[in-house]
């Protein structure tokens, strides 16, 4: 019985599975059948000069715009939720921990100008209502986010903490609000609520591969999350979102032949494997995405060095690139089988073109799983694709009472094919935009900025085409500071001062750790002119990845430089009972003893103290005179006291006590 | 102090003017290092010399000058000292224009001292003819007091400070002392110019109209009325030419109408000038507002920043209220008692304000230190001047060891820069009780000399 009842049972689980399945295909199919929600998941692997790895995981879901917009197959409620309240057109959110190094990592890619991010929480948000409701929405949507990212955003509610940027940050517009925390500690606590937004979680598909401990040992580390909704809703629709979440890592293999490494193979690049990174292997796709790929990207300068070396081992080198079997070559070798191969579309920009493998994970199973390795024959040198100025920022002067913030940008030389993008007859000009916000206990001086070229200072009005300035407000707002340079391209060095005095805070406004210092946001330095795209030809346009037409957009080149710390003196915080009591004596004094110097008439007072001594009378100041003459050592003379006088003095005595007890009664009857 | 009046007295007067401008002058052709423009002692928020650079970088860049909180001052003081800021000479020190216009401002403040000082000598000379004291006054040497008050001012290193360090603290005295003198010498317009210029830039001389109506009203510094009356009586004479005059209103009416004018006209310069910007209300909410919230907490020679910056926000108004309400509240008692020495009142009144104003600086100091050279003759028996000397030098020199330690070693702390804060505003207080203790000594000794006197006629 049993053993005939237990395959039944199989055959009973297997049909409903493939029903559910079934189900799920239908449901996610409208019955317009023209738009429906999807889910793209995909990863990208790319090896970096100074022997690390960037794996970069890229999840885009997508809601069509729709009237019954309350229920979702597999959008995440919570955002589309967010948005519709919120009005929110664009979006991002990001938490990183760690900073990208432009000079190894590159800085010219599409992946370091759109996902290279300050330290700490960053938020934008363009919202589609007019400019008085933006702040009022702007505070409930940090609120919002603080609660789904258990992250500390909703400090960014207060005026002093973000700012509005006219048009230096890129995708700038009038409804635009920015904000960033840079102390924000990142932690696997929001790598979870930012995991809940995907379908399959990370119990499937590429995500399972985020494993916690290997993320947070790495050297960098940004989850991000953007949103744009996608026409309006006007027509009672509600608004199409797409959503992408993306999580940039950059790791360093653990080398398994390091310890058998010859002295030649010391410079070799560390070879890996995605189990040797995360420990975990890729069982097959998530069923709810369209498609699931991992993509490994040989940058252009690695493609161009890979060149050489085929030249000089043997001379067929340029058809062997985009041969078939490439993947496996004398230089390194790759694990498993691309599915395709892509090579960039040669751009006016530059001569060498990346190449870029695919591997469908769909193909692969619980039983087979997908893991990627890449072993390197021969050492490999090569050089990340720059932005064409590296900008960094640091503080001058010592002290705190004032200092100076100074923004230097270097040329990287790596740019000569570049220059092209603005030429004009006689001369080319670089166009910058420098974006700064400083906290209002910096206080800058703008008129104080210089701009130094080459070393050497010249008019402001020479290099800066355009300034925009809000200068903060005490404990209202931030300062913003917007500019537009004009560089020559033959610059090689150029640099911005402007300096500050450094502001006195109330003690409560210290945060705990007030001697650890402030920070000032990092400043964002874009290239207008300059745009980093990646065009791989696809031609299945059944197949189509997110990642790669992200790739294709034209983003622009931007980089942030440092967060500065900005030390401030603090006051004595144990002291403020004693400073409000030592103070308050001081104003006493004052005015005591000038009321006194003014109501003081030598001539009546002698006068006074003539009749007092003539009228002093009662028991106790005689016992006391009596006393004060013991004490002395001399024979007192008793006054003479008339005993009217004395009755007197205590019939007043009695009257003031009575007073006094009968206002006091007064006061209990009238308030009990 | 007494020792440099002493000084003083032997050389001569315009040596020391020369001099003492002279000294300015090397003071400002010294090279950069000197960086007294950004002592908290010299600069404040409302008078520091960059602030002025940067509202008028702001106001240039077509936004209002108030916009962020850097500037709190006037906006004619833009307009005018503005464009010195930023014009530069080809081979002269950064500023020159601009301390050159506080070093005239300087010199002409001690020209304006001097003249006042030798009206109010004069003045106390016919009272005391009219007494008929001068034979025991003259026992003790009479000082000319202008000349002294005039080299205190100029020669006082807190005027030479605030004058080589850009601040507008020259101006904001000059405003002052102009007020005065037009009031001692019954030029009406001039000192309710004075008056209304000196209010709109630091609130705080709004007080002085008491001490000039009296002035207006009753003339300068005399001893008591009752004085005269009483000597009179006695005399069996009643000598109407000799008597003071009582207190006329025809020059106080005057002196309304002519104040109204000028603050009329300030205004409607300010709103000229502000026309883009926001118009007065921002001026008012970003000057006056300023002074009267402390709202910027950084270090200065007072003692408020800190007790701010220390304070509950809960009691934060109730001090607000009680710190500016004590200097309202001496205002009449001290106009009760001193009403017939109106320019010692004005003194008072300075000392008083520049003790308990929210952004104190030495400029401050040194107007009233400026104008206690006036009185010379009437406290030379003051109590306590060789110690007050002493703590102004002491303080003054500790005050800055103090900051340096706190804010550019990082080794103090900033309880101790508090405490020198606090031994100057007890200085001061000190300063201000016995200054006005000996002042009603000395009428009351000359009262005791007429009354001896009377009793020596009877007899």
């Amino acid at each position: 019985m049993a053993l005939l009842r237990r395959p039944l049972l199989v055959l009973l689980l297997v049909v409903t599975h493939q029903f559910l399945q079934l189900w799920i295909v239908f449901g996610s199919v409208n019955e317009e059948g023209q738009k429906q929600e999807e889910f793209f998941e995909e990863l990208l692997l790319k090896p970096l000069p100074d022997r690390k790895l960037l794996t970069h995981f890229h999840f885009q879901s997508s809601a069509p715009p729709s009237s019954n917009g309350r229920h979702h197959h597999l959008f995440p409620k919570a955002i589309s939720q967010l948005v519709q309240k919120f009005r929110v057109k664009e979006m991002e959110l990001s938490f990183t921990q760690g900073r990208w190094n432009y000079e190894s990592w590159g800085g010219f890619d599409s992946i370091p100008s759109s996902n290279a991010k300050p330290p700490g929480v960053e938020l934008w948000a363009v919202f589609d209502v007019p400019q008085h409701l933006i702040d009022a929405l702007w505070k409930n949507l940090t609120h919002t986010l603080s609660g789904l990212f258990c992250a500390s955003i909703n400090f960014l509610e207060s005026s002093t903490a973000y700012s509005a940027p006219e048009w230096s940050f890129p995708p700038a517009s009038g409804n635009l609000r920015y904000g960033t925390l840079p102390r924000e500690a990142v932690c696997t606590e929001n790598l979870t609520p930012w995991l809940k937004l995907l379908p399959c979680r990370d119990k499937a598909g590429i995500s399972m591969l985020l494993d916690r401990p290997s993320i947070y040992r790495g050297f960098y580390h940004s989850q991000r999350l953007h949103l744009t909704s996608t026409g309006s809703g006007s027509e009672g629709l509600d608004p199409g979102i797409i959503l992408e979440q993306t999580l940039t890592v950059v790791l360093l293999p653990n080398s398994q032949r390091a310890s058998l490494a010859r002295a030649s193979e010391k410079h070799i690049q560390p070879s890996w494997s995605l189990r040797s990174i995360f420990g975990k292997e890729v069982s097959g796709k998530c069923v709810l995405a369209e498609n699931s790929n991992v993509y490994l990207l040989l940058d252009r300068g690695l493609v161009a060095e890979l060149k050489q070396l085929h030249k000089e081992d043997e001379e067929s080198a340029e058809k062997v690139l985009a041969s078939e079997n490439y993947w496996t070559n004398p230089i390194f070798e790759l694990s498993a089988k691309p599915d395709r191969i892509f090579i960039e579309e040669s751009s006016l920009l530059s001569k060498n073109s990346s190449i870029l493998y695919k591997f469908e994970v769909e193909k692969y199973s619980e039983s087979e799983p997908f893991d990627l390795g890449l072993t390197w024959k021969i050492p490999v040198v090569w050089l990340c694709q720059q932005a064409p100025l590296h900008a960094s920022r640091f503080l001058m002067g010592s002290g705190n009472e004032r200092g100076a913030i100074a923004i230097s940008l270097k040329s990287t030389q790596s740019c000569e094919g570049f220059t092209g993008a603005n030429f004009d007859d006689e001369r080319c000009e670089l166009r910058v935009d420098v974006f700064q916000v400083v906290p209002w206990y910096v206080k800058v001086y703008f008129h104080s900025l210089q701009v130094f070229v080459d070393q050497q200072p010249k008019a402001v009005s020479d290099i800066i085409e355009k300034i925009h300035v809000s200068p903060s407000k005490d404990k209202v707002s931030p300062g913003v500071m917007e500019l537009v340079l004009k560089l020559p391209c033959s610059v090689s060095s150029a640099a911005l001062t402007i300096e500050f005095d450094k502001g006195f805070l109330h003690i409560d406004e210290y945060p705990p750790d007030a001697n650890q210092g402030f920070d000032i946001p990092s400043a964002i330095v874009s290239f207008p002119n300059f745009h980093a795209s990646m065009v791989f030809l696809e031609n299945d346009s059944l197949n189509k990845s997110p990642l790669l037409s992200k790739f294709q957009e034209k983003s622009p080149v931007m980089s942030y430089t440092e967060v500065l710390l900005v030390p401030l003196t603090t006051p004595d915080f144990s002291m403020p009972y004693n400073v409000i009591t030592i103070t308050c004596t001081v104003f006493a004094l004052y005015f005591g003893s000038l009321l006194n110097a003014l109501r003081r008439r030598v001539a009546e007072e002698e006068r006074f103290l003539k009749d007092k001594a003539a009228k002093k009378s009662g028991r106790l100041p005689l016992l006391l005179s009596k006393l004060s003459a013991k004490l002395r050592g001399r024979h007192s003379e008793p006054p003479h006291s008339t005993p009217g006088s004395s009755s007197l003095v205590n019939s007043k005595l009695v009257f003031k006590v009575i007073l006094v007890a009968g206002l006091a009664v007064c006061w209990q009857y009238y308030f009990s | 102090m007494e020792k440099l009046k002493k000084k003083i007295g032997s050389f001569s007067f315009w040596n020391w003017v020369i001099a003492s401008i002279i000294f300015r002058l090397i003071l400002i052709y010294f090279p950069k290092n000197l960086n007294l423009s950004s002592r908290p002692e010299v600069s404040t928020p409302l008078t520091s010399f960059r602030r002025l650079a940067e509202g008028y970088w702001l106001k240039q860049s077509s936004m209002s000058p108030y916009a962020g909180s850097m500037y709190h001052g006037s906006p004619l003081l833009l307009s005018l000292l503005g464009p010195l800021t930023v014009k530069r000479i080809e081979g002269q020190p950064n500023h020159l224009l601009y301390s050159l216009v506080s070093v005239i401002a300087d010199v002409v403040s001690a020209m304006l001292i001097r003249a006042t000082g030798r009206n109010l000598q004069f003045a106390y000379l016919r009272t005391l003819e009219s007494l008929d004291l001068v034979k025991q006054i003259e026992g003790s040497e009479l000082r000319s007091s202008g000349d002294v008050a005039a080299l205190i001012y100029l020669c006082n290193p807190f005027t030479i400070v605030a004058c080589v360090g850009l601040s507008t603290s020259p101006i904001e005295n000059m405003a002052v002392i102009l007020c005065l003198y037009g009031a001692c010498s019954r030029l009406i317009p001039l000192a309710a110019f004075g008056w209304v210029i000196a209010t709109h830039m630091s609130l705080y001389p709004a007080i002085l109209i008491i001490p000039v109506i009296f002035l207006l009203g009753c003339g300068p510094d005399a001893p008591p009325r009752k004085l005269f009356l009483q000597r009179h009586q006695q005399k069996g004479v009643l000598n109407e030419s000799k008597l003071p005059h009582g207190f006329s209103w025809g020059p106080i009416i005057h002196f309304a109408f002519w104040a109204l004018v000028w603050s009329v006209y300030v205004l409607v310069l300010c709103g000229i000038s502000l026309k883009q910007f926001g118009g007065l209300w921002e001026m008012f909410k970003s000057t006056y507002g300023f002074i009267l919230t402390v709202e910027d907490l950084s270090p200065n020679i007072g003692v408020l920043w800190y007790f701010f910056a220390e304070v509950f926000e809960f009691f934060r108004n109730f001090f607000l209220i009680v710190f500016h309400v004590n200097i309202l509240f001496m205002i009449l008692p001290l106009a009760i008692r001193l009403h017939h020495r109106p320019c010692y009142l004005a003194f008072v009144y300075v000392a008083i304000c520049s003790m308990l104003k929210s952004y104190p600086s030495v400029g401050d100091s040194a107007l009233y230190l400026g104008l206690l050279g006036w009185f010379v003759n009437e406290l030379s028996d003051m109590q306590f001047s060789l110690f007050l000397f002493c703590g102004y030098v002491g303080v003054s020199l500790l005050s800055p060891v103090m900051h340096n330690l706190w804010i550019w070693r990082g080794t103090g702390n900033a309880n101790f820069y508090f405490a020198t804060a606090m031994v100057y505003a007890c200085l001061q207080i000190v300063l201000v009780v016995e200054g006005v203790s000996a002042m009603l000594n000395h009428d009351r000794k000359l009262r005791r000399l007429l009354t001896g006197k009377l009793q020596d006629v009877k007899s």
